[in-house]
């Protein structure tokens, strides 16, 4: 992992996330306040901002400042969760100027760590994380294996998907749809959706990266 | 979407802008990171109450900050909570040594980033939770109940205990204890358009109402279709005293809180039929507040409100109190 792969993902998520503007904002309307999309590219837009700092920075620092600048630009619900993913990712990198596919693996885990920590949350209660903690459990079990990194990326994919597809049959019990109790079921949690389309985007970066070193 | 704005982006410093030269008397607005606080410092050293909370509910809370309310108020963007930078600076400017009490609306956002920056500062700081929505079912395993109109009185209680110079731990007490003993519960009958999302946050048909609804036009509870008011301001007191359980003959504050959208004369209606109720049930509201206090944008609708009062209380209702949407 590299800085300018950093930033090359912060741009492919950046488009991934305009583009699905309309589905992401739907399902925020239907079970919750309507402001999860605004709010998701106001971040990203503020870390494009930065990118010519962050290239400079040791990836464990380019984290970190990722989530200092996401803590006070987001705000909301989702301000103070994502940005602790990034900067528990960043503590984890620290002293790893080239981190290999465990380090990061280990490094995702301690992100969603972080979050579940800091919303008080777990899986199965229609959030973010019905997302994030399986596809980090499947990102450590596959970071000891020798599976390619194309294989690695079409499971990681595939869970992301099929997770946040699951989250149409769950009552929240955190989260803003949570006030809706069974009126939530049936609608995808767009929180799920905005970490499935980023988890794309960055997926598709890096294979293309290694696809061009290849080359 | 028909809405005054230049640009969605800037509505917010817009705003703010405007409240800083209508009530430059009472305030001053700060940017990057964005908070008002009160143009005159307190004379004597005294705890400082700062709150804050997604904007779209004005006057709330920016239009509590002043003597005998808020130090200093944290809006974000519209129905957004603030971040903890800008918690940060508030506290920098008007802590005066006694301590710093955040005054948080029980969402989950506002609660994380407040919490956030209560782990991040160095001064003495307590919270207290408003959570008096009754339409949201507290339980150990969700966020709990929301915080909603109630917030304007617990500032109010709270704020007066801080000026006349109880401590931080008083300070607390007394927001937890106007929490304790205080319900709300409100309806809309229209949806509101958050102005960068550009369209209603949710459908509701012309003959439906939406029972205990958020005020950030999150859907509530309940689909019903519309009733007569009388009916509706039943429900909801049916619902508040449920919570409450005062004791007969007690005295109480009746808050009739508009949405953004209501006019104040249907306002004044919902509270004629809850005084009547509420005198027939044995209770005598002896403190009053009709208006459009913690709004949700455009909706229409209304909640009730309502704190059981001891002479404590009271007192500190009653208390001197000089902000732009609050004066007496």
């Amino acid at each position: 992992m590299t800085n300018s792969l950093i930033v090359a993902c912060l741009e492919a998520v950046n488009n991934s996330i305009v583009a699905n503007e309309s589905s992401i904002e739907s399902l925020d309307r239907a079970i919750g306040d309507g402001d999860h999309y605004i709010n998701v590219r106001r971040g990203c837009q503020a870390l494009l901002a930065i990118r010519e700092d962050l290239v400079e920075m040791p990836p464990a620092d380019a984290l970190n400042a990722m989530g200092m600048k996401l803590l006070s630009t987001i705000g909301g619900a989702s301000g103070p969760l994502i940005s602790s993913f990034f900067i528990a990712m960043g503590k984890c990198l620290r002293g790893k100027p080239e981190p290999d596919r465990a380090d990061i693996a280990h490094a995702f885990a301690a992100g969603v760590e972080s979050i579940k920590h800091r919303g008080k949350a777990d899986l199965g209660e229609k959030t973010m994380l019905d997302v994030l903690i399986p596809v980090s459990r499947l990102l450590a079990t596959l970071s000891v294996t020798k599976v390619s990194l194309s294989e690695l990326c079409r499971q990681l994919n595939e869970e992301a998907t099929r997770n946040m597809l699951a989250t149409r049959d769950m009552i929240a019990t955190k989260g803003r749809a949570h006030y809706l109790g069974e009126r939530a079921l049936g609608h995808i949690d767009p929180g799920c959706k905005t970490c499935e389309v980023i988890i794309a985007a960055v997926t598709q970066t890096v294979l293309a990266a290694q696809s061009r070193t290849e080359a | 979407m028909k809405k005054f704005i230049n640009d969605a982006d800037r509505l917010l410093h817009d705003a703010l802008k405007g409240v800083a030269s209508v009530h430059s008397n009472i305030v001053e607005v700060q940017f990057s990171p964005t908070f008002v606080s009160r143009k005159q410092r307190p004379s004597e050293k005294k705890v400082v109450l700062i709150s804050g909370g997604g904007s779209g509910h004005e006057p709330l809370h920016v239009g509590f900050v002043g003597h005998g309310m808020l130090d200093a108020a944290c809006p974000g963007q519209v129905f957004t909570s603030p971040t903890p930078d800008q918690m940060l600076a508030a506290a920098s400017a008007v802590d005066m040594g006694p301590g710093v009490l955040f005054i948080v609306k029980n969402y989950a956002g506002d609660v994380m980033n407040f919490q956030m920056a209560s782990e991040m500062m160095d001064c003495p700081n307590a919270t207290v939770l408003v959570t008096d929505d009754v339409a949201v079912e507290g339980s150990t395993h969700t966020t709990g109940r929301r915080g909603v109109a109630g917030a304007l009185i617990v500032e109010k209680l709270a704020g007066a205990a801080a000026e006349a110079g109880a401590d931080l731990a008083q300070c607390k007490a007394i927001g937890d204890r106007a929490n304790q003993t205080t319900a709300s519960m409100g309806v809309a009958f229209t949806s509101c358009t958050v102005p960068a999302a550009g369209r209603p946050t949710f459908e509701i048909e012309a003959d439906e109402m939406e029972v205990g609804v958020g005020i950030h036009g999150e859907p509530g509870r309940r689909r019903e279709k519309l009733q007569r008011a009388d009916l509706i301001v039943d429900e909801l007191l049916t619902a508040i005293l449920r919570d409450l359980n005062p004791q007969s003959g007690a005295e109480v504050l009746l808050h009739v809180n508009g949405f953004g959208g209501t006019p104040l004369m249907e306002l004044y209606l919902l509270f004629e039929r809850a005084d009547v109720q509420l005198r027939s049930l044995g209770l005598t509201p002896v403190r009053s507040l009709v208006g459009n206090y913690t709004t949700s944008l455009e909706m229409a609708g209304a909640s009730l409100t309502l704190t059981v009062l001891d002479s404590e209380l009271k007192a500190l209702w009653d208390a001197p109190v000089r902000t732009s949407a609050l004066n007496w």
